[in-house]
């Protein structure tokens, strides 16, 4: 981190182009913020490559003033590994969607996770293909009704944080585009994390499928359907934080913190570090219903661990190589172990 | 049938110029070691050799069927060896299958060396000897010599000592006919000696075991006094030099090493296993004190993509497959090329359409170099000749691919890939420079990414530079800014511009030369690839014979030496040989507007030099 990293503002970031996402989209959020935030973590401009797929979310690139590229479907987390192995130094930020990072690119989402190259995927998610103008994504719900589903959807769709903890990442994440601060928050801590740091962003496509989060973004609805996660802390949502989740069993079951039967002492203290218990809020994936109390959706950091990163262990190798060969000699190479002379 | 004769026969060393031997077995039986072994001998003693290894796609297919049988051809001799030969002098053969796989290939009056272990009921039945009737006792083989030695009665006799179960003895079998072999030409024990110390160091039991049996062969020739005659096969007069001996998939590895070496940067090599491709990647991973970064990518698609990544990085950016695999490359083949990144796609081509023949070899992925992909996506093309020239060509792909800016295909096959031969290798100092258009430092002029220089090639500026961010993508792009355009002319404008780019490194690679012959002989004979040697074999002979024949083998297949239309045009007739069912014949024709006429073969096998010679005889005598 340089002192001149410190002086630079969201406007240093921010490149010549013209933004061309439809007004309205929640794509612009999650723009500032990262815009926002990337002068606060004080990484030079230089330092930091951005990396998309295919998709609206993939125009990102193109509007920051870094180094980036835009790939081709899917394939962006393949790119980066790339990209990391070259050269480990770099802050790397994957820009995916549902349709790119689940769908065309479900591969290299999943071998990217498990390898825990040091980088940030942004996943964002608005449940629907934007770019192509309104088709059904892998995470839209059963029965959604859609252009290319006139009857409804019957494709069961992926809950993107337990996949990725199937897939053993090392940092899982939700946000949403219309909480700022919190998306800054949990931006900032997945550039802390040393791995692949896999946030899933709540995005509304205010033009193919507008309101799809509204349940949990509306400030009339939000306090009942969502809960934020705090490491440490108890899980409490609710109006006037008037809920808690309690385990009963490997079940989670809401409480009521205003009846006098239950107190904060008695909830569920969040441990991010808690495989399984992490693994259970990622299950907390009800639809809310209007006539029937069902889980909160949860927000913010629910798994982080540490271990070691593909493209240090790589290098390690390279280092102990050398260590162990030397430097490697090109003229030994040439020649080989068994030579014999023509005169 | 020849058998034995009367002890007191004089023993006679008979010399020959050259001799072509095709070890067969089982999958299991350690062919492709044997033969490997006997080609590395006989390199370190200065013949000139050429091989030709055959297996089946399973590694272990049903023992002792025709299926299973694994080959391995060798051509060496005191003369220059081109192909790994016609027709075989010797054939060895571990079981029944073997013998009936390749009994096509022995010249008439040529030596069968049988294992009669493995001519047992059971064994000639999977072959599909009718009745269990051995042909080693019919007089079948009449037209031959044969020599029949019960290998693995003779290696268990060797190994009764030993505390090896009797699984462990026999599959010391291979070492009895290396040995055996060793005394019928003259060898020397001590390269295979070493090999052994070398490969079980770590078993000290299997080092005396499979020493023992390969004395015992080599004894069993020298004191049976069945065997009258021993053959001579003199070192070849090649060119002074120190050589080593090279495969071509090794070769291909050791030309990127080295090119990276001499462009100043690591080499990031994705690729995903597939057959005949994978040995780059074994070879490749051994070397990482080269700093070489060899990733096992998820897929095809991971394996070239992480590549271009590497490229945007300043890396060299490698990957390798074969047919199906680069299919799985050619959306990504598109985004390297309208990046305008460095990359290296190696083909190491087998018999396809789709899985199709994976231990086969064929040359029918040209066009899907040319032309497989979407848009207007020019992609230079080189092919090696042979398993040594996979080392130049894989460099030559690296040089162009730095210096043009763009991604370029190298088209090796399975027969050259497995293949190997004698390598005058040269000296680091002696290779040519690589000059990466890469900005090493800040400031100067504002960076344009697609602003181009007298060779259409823009400049290489990696992420951590300051002040030189840039974005670029799949998107079309604006000229010298890179901005996204969809403006229509501005479309034309750079389509033409990165076609121009590579046809322009014409004026970068040699320019096409004859092989042989006059540049006004009647017939021409235009090869590429891995067919060369059967090419070259077959017009030396015809030349000597008096035709009026030529032999041009291009190893730029785009853009084409800018000589070569010129060349083609002195000849009254071109004949393009190539294991397809017609390729590079039509972008000859296409091209240069000549009358070429194809010369095909589709059955996942090399030409041999009399099929070329027959057919370019027949259009002689047309």
């Amino acid at each position: 981190m340089s002192a001149e990293a410190n002086t630079l503002t969201a406007k240093d970031f921010t490149s010549d182009q013209d933004v061309r996402w439809c007004p309205g989209c929640g794509d612009y959020s999650i723009l500032k913020q990262v815009q926002t935030v990337l002068p606060e973590i004080g990484i030079e401009r230089e330092n930091v490559v951005f990396i998309s797929g295919i998709g609206c979310s993939s125009r990102f690139p193109y509007y920051l003033d870094t180094y980036g590229m835009h790939g081709i479907h899917g394939r962006a987390p393949a790119i980066s590994s790339g990209l990391k192995i070259a050269n480990p130094d770099l802050s790397v930020w994957v820009i995916t969607g549902d349709g790119d990072g689940l769908s065309i690119g479900g591969n290299h989402l999943i071998h990217m996770l498990r390898r825990n190259f040091d980088m940030n995927v942004l996943l964002f998610n608005n449940e629907i293909y934007g770019l192509t103008k309104g088709q059904y994504s892998p995470t839209s719900p059963e029965g959604k009704v859609t252009k290319s589903t006139p009857m409804g959807s019957v494709d069961h769709p992926f809950n993107p944080l337990a996949l990725a903890a199937g897939a053993d990442g090392t940092f899982i994440a939700r946000s949403m585009d219309r909480d700022p601060k919190h998306m800054r928050e949990i931006l900032k801590e997945a550039n802390l994390h040393k791995g692949t740091s896999l946030i899933e962003i709540y995005q509304n496509c205010n033009v193919f499928n507008d309101g799809a989060f509204g349940v949990f973004t509306d400030k009339k609805t939000k306090a009942e359907t969502t809960i934020f996660l705090e490491h440490g802390k108890p899980c409490v949502f609710g109006e006037n934080d008037s809920k808690g989740l309690m385990l009963d069993g490997a079940n989670p079951v809401i409480v009521d913190l205003e009846s006098g039967e239950y107190s904060v002492n008695d909830l569920w203290v969040h441990d991010k570090h808690d495989r399984f218990k992490s693994g259970v809020l990622m299950r907390c994936f009800d639809t809310p219903m209007p006539d029937r109390e069902v889980l909160p959706r949860p927000f913010g950091i629910f798994y982080q661990e540490d271990r070691p990163c593909y493209e240090d262990l790589l290098h390690e190798q390279i280092a102990v190589s050398i260590n162990r060969k030397g430097e490697g000699d090109l003229d030994a190479l040439l020649r080989g172990k068994n030579t014999w002379e023509i005169a | 049938m020849e058998k034995t004769k009367s002890p007191e026969t004089v023993r006679m060393n008979e010399e020959r110029r050259d001799v072509t031997i095709l070890f067969a077995g089982d999958s299991g039986d350690g062919i492709q070691l044997t033969g490997s072994q006997f080609t590395n001998t006989s390199a370190l003693f200065g013949n000139d050799i050429s091989t030709f290894p055959n297996y089946p796609a399973e590694i272990r297919a049903p023992q002792g069927t025709i299926a299973g049988v694994s080959g391995f051809q060798l051509n060496f001799g005191s003369v220059e060896i081109f192909t790994p030969g016609d027709m075989c002098d010797v054939l060895v053969v571990m079981n029944a299958a073997a013998l009936k796989a390749n009994l096509n290939r022995l010249k008439i009056g040529g030596t069968v060396i049988a294992n009669t272990a493995g001519f047992d009921k059971k064994n000639l039945t999977l072959a599909g000897y009718i009745d269990g009737n051995n042909p080693l006792e019919n007089n079948s083989l009449g037209k031959y010599r044969l020599i029949e030695i019960d290998i693995t009665k003779l290696t268990r006799e060797a190994l009764k000592e030993t505390p090896l179960g009797i699984k462990e003895k026999d599959r010391s079998k291979n070492m009895f006919v290396l040995g055996f072999l060793y005394w019928m030409y003259n060898r020397k024990l001590g390269p295979t000696e070493d090999f052994i110390r070398d490969k079980f160091a770590k078993a000290p039991e299997l080092i005396a075991s499979n020493l023992a049996v390969l004395k015992a062969g080599y004894n069993y020739g020298d004191t049976s006094e069945t065997f009258t005659t021993r053959y001579e096969v003199k070192p070849a007069p090649l060119p002074k030099g120190v050589y080593r001996n090279i495969m071509g998939n090794q070769a291909v590895a050791i030309g990127l090493i080295a090119a990276s070496r001499k462009a100043g940067l690591p080499l990031f090599y994705g690729s995903y296993p597939i057959t005949p491709a994978s040995d780059i990647l074994h070879e490749l991973a051994r070397h990482k004190n080269f700093d070489v970064r060899s990733f096992q990518a998820e897929d095809e698609i991971a394996a070239i993509t992480s590549a271009i990544g590497s490229s945007f990085a300043g890396n060299i950016g490698i990957t390798a497959s074969s047919g199906p695999g680069i299919a799985l490359k050619g959306e990504a083949l598109g985004l390297a090329c309208i990046l305008e990144l460095p990359l290296v796609i190696v083909n190491v081509q087998r018999g396809g359409p789709s899985t199709g023949l994976p231990t086969k070899t064929e040359q029918a992925d040209l066009m899907q170099a040319l032309y497989g992909r979407n848009g207007e996506a020019p992609i230079p093309v080189l092919a090696p000749a042979s398993p040594r020239d996979c080392f130049e060509m894989a460099y030559e792909a690296v040089r162009i691919a730095v210096e043009h800016m763009t991604p370029v295909f190298l088209l090796s096959d399975g027969y050259i890939a497995n293949g190997a031969e004698p390598w005058r290798f040269p000296v680091s100092a002696d290779l040519t420079p690589i000059k990466p258009p890469l900005r090493k430092s800040a400031g100067g002029e504002a960076y344009m990414p697609y602003a181009r220089d007298g060779k259409g090639v823009r400049e290489w500026v990696v992420p951590g530079l300051k002040g030189m961010e840039h974005r670029i993508g799949g998107l079309e792009k604006e000229d010298i800014t890179g901005n996204i355009s969809y403006d229509p002319e501005n479309h034309q404008k750079m389509t033409l511009l990165r076609a121009e780019k590579v046809r322009r490194i014409a004026d970068f690679i040699p320019e096409q030369a004859l092989d042989r012959g006059s540049p006004d002989a009647e017939l021409c004979i235009l090869s590429w690839g891995s067919t060369y040697g059967a090419v070259k074999t077959a017009v030396k002979e015809m030349i000597e014979e008096g035709y009026s024949v030529a032999h041009i083998h291009v190893k730029y297949l785009n853009p084409f030496p800018k000589n070569l239309g010129d060349l083609l045009r002195g000849f009254r007739r071109v004949m393009v040989p190539e294991l397809n069912h017609g390729q590079l014949v039509k972008i000859i024709r296409s091209e240069f507007l000549i009358d070429a006429r194809p010369l095909t073969k589709i059955k996942g096998l090399p030409f041999t030099a009399s099929e070329v010679k027959e057919a370019a005889v027949n259009t002689l005598e047309a």
